[in-house]
């Protein structure tokens, strides 16, 4: 198993009901499985699954992006500062 | 300067990371809080930040504007937290030989910061508040 911290900012945040945590995930798992968690944990996440982008170590990261253990992954919902 | 600050932003600082004999022409722009929104009356609005992540994209927003245009300095400051109507979000600076060239940096800065950079703005309004893009299912977050 690997062990990431998760970060979630905005909306994201508040459809969790937290802004930071960390989850424990199988060996190989991919950055898609961070977004699948919260999903299953609520249901109107998957809303917007398709407007989320996600960052792994502070950098824009692909769904397939593979995960390591201490990496920080962030759900990045639509931009909107300025 | 790039940076992201809890505090009003200091026009005036601002303006003084970016001078420097050599320019030409300065040019400053200043996003302020509009006090409406599809028609309704905007009371505040609250800014978040990823912020190492904000930052590195600011930096590299600068070194591109750097590597494209023929400036000399530039600043990105953006304001998180709440922010009253009126008052600067975001303050970028730009100097140059020529004003073409500030303009033209200053602009992509802007468009590249609002495309890409971490930040989020909520709106406040009497009847209750909304992060702003996520109106495809607004009802969920008043």
């Amino acid at each position: 198993m690997i062990s990431v911290n998760v970060k979630l900012f905005a909306m994201a945040k508040d459809l969790a009901g937290m802004g930071e945590t960390t989850l424990s995930l199988e060996e190989g798992a991919l950055a898609s499985s961070v977004v699948d968690h919260f999903v299953k944990l609520n249901p109107r996440f998957s809303a917007w699954k398709d407007h989320i982008r996600l960052a792994v170590n502070s950098e824009y990261a692909d769904v397939s992006h593979p995960l390591h253990d201490g990496d920080e992954v962030a759900i990045i919902p639509p931009v909107s500062g300025g | 300067m790039i940076l992201i600050t809890h505090k009003p932003i200091e026009l005036q600082d601002v303006l003084h990371a970016v001078q420097t004999p050599e320019a030409g022409a300065v040019d400053l722009f200043i996003g302020t809080t509009r006090n409406h929104s599809a028609g309704k009356e905007v009371l505040s609005l609250e800014y978040e930040a990823y912020e190492p992540m904000a930052l590195k994209l600011m930096e590299a927003i600068a070194r591109e504007a750097r590597a494209r245009w023929s400036i000399h300095r530039i600043a990105i400051v953006h304001r998180v937290g709440r922010v009253e109507v009126g008052e600067a979000s975001v303050v970028i600076a730009v100097s140059a030989s020529h004003r073409k060239e500030a303009f033209e940096a200053c602009r992509y800065a802007i468009d590249a910061l609002k495309k890409d950079v971490p930040i989020w703005k909520k709106e406040v309004f009497a009847e209750g508040e909304v992060w702003v893009g996520s109106q495809a299912d607004t009802s969920t977050y008043r």
